[in-house]
C-alpha cells in the first residue's frame, strides 16, 4: 500500500470494493433470482456429469414432487409450515444478534413434553383440555430450553452460539432416554394413543396437519407485526444494532434478552407440540429432523422478514421434496437433495455481497457514489 | 490393571483422536477469527474422499501397495476437506457472508456430497470396505505394543493417533512461539490493528481456514479408515462427532495442548455408559445409558460457563471471532 502514493496509477488495485447504499427492491430481487438461477445451472451440470441424466427432465420430475397433485402440494405445505415455524421462532433472537442455534433441542424438548402429557393424561382429560395442556407444557419446556443460555448470556456474557448448540445434544439424550422408557419392551415406540386418538389434532380437510398450517400462517402475520410495529420489536432491533446504544437509551438489555429468548424457545416448543399432535403422533430423536439448523439459514437469508421466510422455506422444501421424487424416479439416493440445497445456499449467501457492495474496476471511473 | 478399564481406554483414545483432529483444525480456523460451523461437513468430505480413493485404488490396482494407499487417501482427504474450507473462506472472507450460516450450509453440503457418493459406491451393498487401507492405518507398533498392558494402552494404536499429538504440540509452538503465529492471533483478535501493522488479513484467514479444514478432514479419514475399520456406512455418526469437536475447542479454551488430554477425556466420557457400570459392578438400564451420553456436552457447557465467569484474558475466544473484516468500514 506504500506504493500507492508514489505511483498512483500503477498501484491502484485492479478491483476495488465499495459499499453500495440504497439498493432498490427490484435490484435485490434480480440479484437473488440470478443467484438461484446460477445455482440451478451448477446443479444441472452436477446432475448431468454424475448421473448422465438430462437435467431439464430431472428438474421436471422435481417440479412434480410439489405440484403433481393436491396431496403432494399439501405435503409440501405441511413441511413448509414446520420449517417456517422454527424460522419464525428464531427470527426475534437473531434480530437481537443472539445466535440461537438450539432450535433443534427446543423443538425436541417441547415435543417430548407434549408426548408425555398426551400419554399420561390421555385418558383422564377431555380433548380440548388435553390439547391445551400439551401445548402449554410444550411451550413452557421450549421456553425453558431457550431461557437457560439466555440467562447466562445476560448475566456473564457466556457465548450463546456454543451454549445453545450443546443444549441440542442434552435434549437429544433426554428424548432418547424417555423414548426408551416409554416403549418398554417393544422395539419401537410407534404411534401414541393409537386406540383412543387422545391428544391428536382433529382432521380438517382430511388432514390433521391442517391445524399446523393455520397456526403457522397466523404466527407469520403475528411475528411480522411484533417485530415491525410493537415496542418489544423496536427494543429488539436496537439491542441487535448496538447494546451500548440500547443501554444509553434506557432499554434494559438483560430483560429484552431473556424475554426474547423465552419467546423464541417457546415457539420452538410449540413447533415440537404441533409435530407430535398434528403430524407424527409419536416422538423420537429424529422429530426435529434438522429443522433447527435449516431454519437458521431461512431466518438469516430473509433478514427476519417472516414473509420472505415463507418464500425461502418454500424453496428449500420444494427442493427437498423434488429430490426425493428424483431419487425414487431414477433410483438415486435422497442425499442428492443436500448437495443441491447446499449449492443454492452458497450462491444465495454469496449474492448478498453484490447487493451490499459494488466492485470498481481500475480505469473505469464512474461519477457519484 | 482392571481389564475393562483397559478396554475403556482402548476405545477412548481412538475416539478422542477423531475429535482431536477436528478440534485442532477448528482452533487454527478460529484463531483467524473464523467460526466455522462446517466442521461436520468437512469431516464428511475428508472421510469420504479418503475412503473413496483407498477403495478404488485397492479395487483397480493389480498389486495395491499399502504405503501408496495411505499416501493417496491422505492426499485426497486433505484436498477434499481443504476445498471445503476454501469454499467457506471465499464466501466469508471475500464475499463477507455471515459465518454461522455459511458454516451450516457447508455442513449440509459436505454431508450431502459424502453420503450421495457414498451410497453410489455402496451400490446396493449394505457397506463397502477398504481392508488394505484399514490394515495400514490401524497397524500398531510391532514390538512396543506387545509389552503387556502398558504397551497395549500406550502403543496399541495406528500412526495417526501419534501424529495427532505431534501436530498438537507443533500447533502450540506455531501459535505461541513464531511470528506467523503471532500475526495469525492478531488477525483473530483485532484485524484492523493487524492490518495496520502490515499483516495480510485476507491471506491469513484463507490459509488458517483451509489448513484447519484439512486437519478436520484427517479426523474424518481416521474415523472411516481406522476407527470404523475401513467401512463406509451412511450414518449420521460423523455429524455428532463434528459437533463434539466444536465443543472440544471450547473445552480447550483455544489451546492445542489442552486438546490432547481433553480429547481423550471426551473419549472416556463418551464411552462412560458402556464401561463405568461394569467397573463399579452396577447394572443400569438401557434407558439410563442414553442419559449418560449427554455427559460430554454437559461438561462442555460447564466449562463454557466457568470460562465466562472467570473472565481470564487468556481463556477467552478470539475477540473478533465470527465477525467479517472490511478495511473500509470502521
Amino acid at each position: 500500500m506504500s506504493g500507492h502514493l508514489s505511483h498512483p496509477a500503477g498501484a491502484e488495485p485492479l478491483v476495488r470494493i465499495a459499499r453500495r447504499e440504497g439498493v432498490g427492491f427490484w435490484q435485490k430481487v434480480l440479484v437473488r433470482a440470478a443467484a438461484v438461477l446460477l445455482a440451478l445451472v451448477v446443479d444441472a451440470l452436477f446432475l448431468f456429469f454424475v448421473t448422465g441424466l438430462n437435467p431439464l427432465r430431472v428438474y421436471g420430475v422435481m417440479w412434480g414432487g410439489t405440484f403433481a397433485n393436491f396431496t403432494r402440494f399439501s405435503w409440501m405445505l405441511r413441511d413448509l409450515s414446520s420449517l417456517l415455524c422454527v424460522g419464525i421462532a428464531l427470527a426475534p433472537a437473531f434480530k437481537m444478534r443472539f445466535w440461537n442455534v438450539g432450535g433443534e433441542g427446543q423443538i425436541l424438548i417441547g415435543g417430548l413434553v407434549a408426548a408425555l402429557v398426551m400419554v399420561q393424561l390421555g385418558s383422564s382429560l377431555p380433548a380440548p383440555l388435553l390439547i391445551l395442556a400439551m401445548g402449554l407444557g410444550a411451550v413452557a419446556a421450549g421456553a425453558l430450553w431457550g431461557f437457560v443460555p439466555a440467562w447466562f448470556k445476560a448475566r456473564w456474557n457466556t457465548n450463546e452460539t456454543l451454549f445453545t448448540l450443546m443444549m441440542n445434544y442434552v435434549a437429544t439424550s433426554i428424548v432418547a432416554c424417555a423414548v426408551n422408557i416409554m416403549r418398554g419392551k417393544n422395539s419401537a415406540l410407534g404411534t401414541l394413543n393409537r386406540a383412543s386418538r387422545a391428544g391428536w389434532f382433529p382432521a380438517i380437510f382430511g388432514q390433521r396437519y391442517t391445524i399446523n398450517i393455520i397456526v403457522v400462517l397466523v404466527l407469520t402475520f403475528a411475528m411480522y407485526a411484533y417485530l415491525r410495529w410493537s415496542k418489544h420489536g423496536y427494543e429488539i432491533s436496537v439491542v441487535g444494532e448496538s447494546e451500548n446504544t440500547a443501554r444509553y437509551a434506557g432499554i434494559n438489555v438483560r430483560k429484552v434478552m431473556l424475554r426474547t429468548m423465552l419467546l423464541s424457545g417457546g415457539i420452538c416448543g410449540l413447533c415440537g407440540f404441533m409435530l407430535v399432535a398434528g403430524r407424527d403422533q409419536t416422538i423420537s430423536t429424529a422429530t426435529a429432523g434438522g429443522r433447527g439448523f435449516t431454519a437458521i439459514i431461512v431466518a438469516w437469508l430473509a433478514k427476519f422478514n417472516t414473509f420472505y421466510m415463507a418464500l425461502i422455506s418454500f424453496l428449500l422444501v420444494f427442493l427437498e421434496r423434488g429430490a426425493s421424487e428424483i431419487a425414487s424416479a431414477y433410483s438415486l439416493n435422497e442425499y442428492g437433495a443436500d448437495i443441491i440445497t447446499g449449492v443454492i445456499l452458497f450462491f444465495i449467501l454469496g449474492s448478498e455481497f453484490f447487493i451490499n457492495y459494488r466492485l470498481i474496476i481500475r480505469g473505469i471511473h464512474k461519477e457519484g457514489r | 490393571m482392571n481389564s475393562s478399564l483397559v478396554a475403556w481406554i482402548l476405545r477412548a483414545v481412538p475416539f478422542g483422536t477423531i475429535i482431536m483432529y477436528g478440534a485442532m483444525g477448528e482452533i487454527l480456523t478460529e484463531k483467524s477469527g473464523n467460526l466455522n460451523l462446517g466442521v461436520p461437513g468437512i469431516m464428511y468430505l475428508g472421510g469420504f474422499a479418503g475412503f473413496a480413493s483407498a477403495y478404488y485404488y485397492e479395487k483397480l490396482a493389480p498389486h495395491p501397495n499399502a504405503v501408496l494407499c495411505v499416501l493417496l487417501s491422505l492426499l485426497c482427504a486433505l484436498a477434499a476437506s481443504m476445498l471445503g474450507g476454501l469454499i467457506y473462506a471465499f464466501l466469508t472472507v471475500t464475499l463477507r457472508a455471515n459465518q454461522n450460516v455459511t458454516g451450516l450450509a457447508l455442513t449440509t453440503f459436505g454431508m450431502g456430497v459424502a453420503n450421495f457418493f457414498g451410497v453410489y459406491i455402496l451400490n446396493g451393498a449394505t457397506y463397502s470396505a477398504a481392508p488394505l487401507a484399514n490394515k495400514a492405518y490401524a497397524a500398531k507398533l510391532p514390538v512396543l505394543s506387545g509389552l503387556g498392558t502398558v504397551g497395549q494402552v500406550v502403543f496399541g494404536y495406528g500412526f495417526l493417533v501419534y501424529a495427532a499429538i505431534v501436530i498438537a504440540v507443533a500447533l502450540h509452538w506455531f501459535l505461541t512461539r513464531t511470528r506467523a503465529g503471532l500475526a495469525l492471533r492478531a488477525v483473530g483478535e483485532n484485524p484492523a490493528t493487524a492490518d495496520a501493522a502490515g499483516v495480510n488479513v485476507t491471506r491469513h484467514k484463507y490459509l488458517a481456514t483451509s489448513i484447519g479444514a484439512g486437519l478436520c478432514g484427517v479426523g474424518g479419514l481416521y474415523y472411516v479408515l481406522d476407527y470404523n475399520q475401513g467401512i463406509w456406512s451412511t450414518t449420521g455418526q460423523m455429524e455428532a462427532l463434528g459437533w463434539l469437536a466444536v465443543a472440544l475447542v471450547i473445552f480447550t479454551t483455544w489451546k492445542p495442548l489442552n486438546a490432547i488430554w481433553g480429547a481423550y477425556l471426551f473419549g472416556m466420557l463418551y464411552w462412560l455408559y458402556q464401561f463405568l457400570p461394569s467397573i463399579l459392578g452396577l447394572s443400569i438400564s438401557s434407558a439410563m445409558t442414553e442419559l449418560v451420553q449427554m455427559v460430554p456436552y454437559v461438561v462442555t457447557i460447564l466449562v463454557l460457563i466457568a470460562v465466562s465467569l472467570r473472565r481470564k484474558k487468556e481463556d477467552q475466544p478470539p475477540a473478533h471471532l465470527g465477525l467479517a473484516y472490511f478495511r473500509e468500514e470502521r
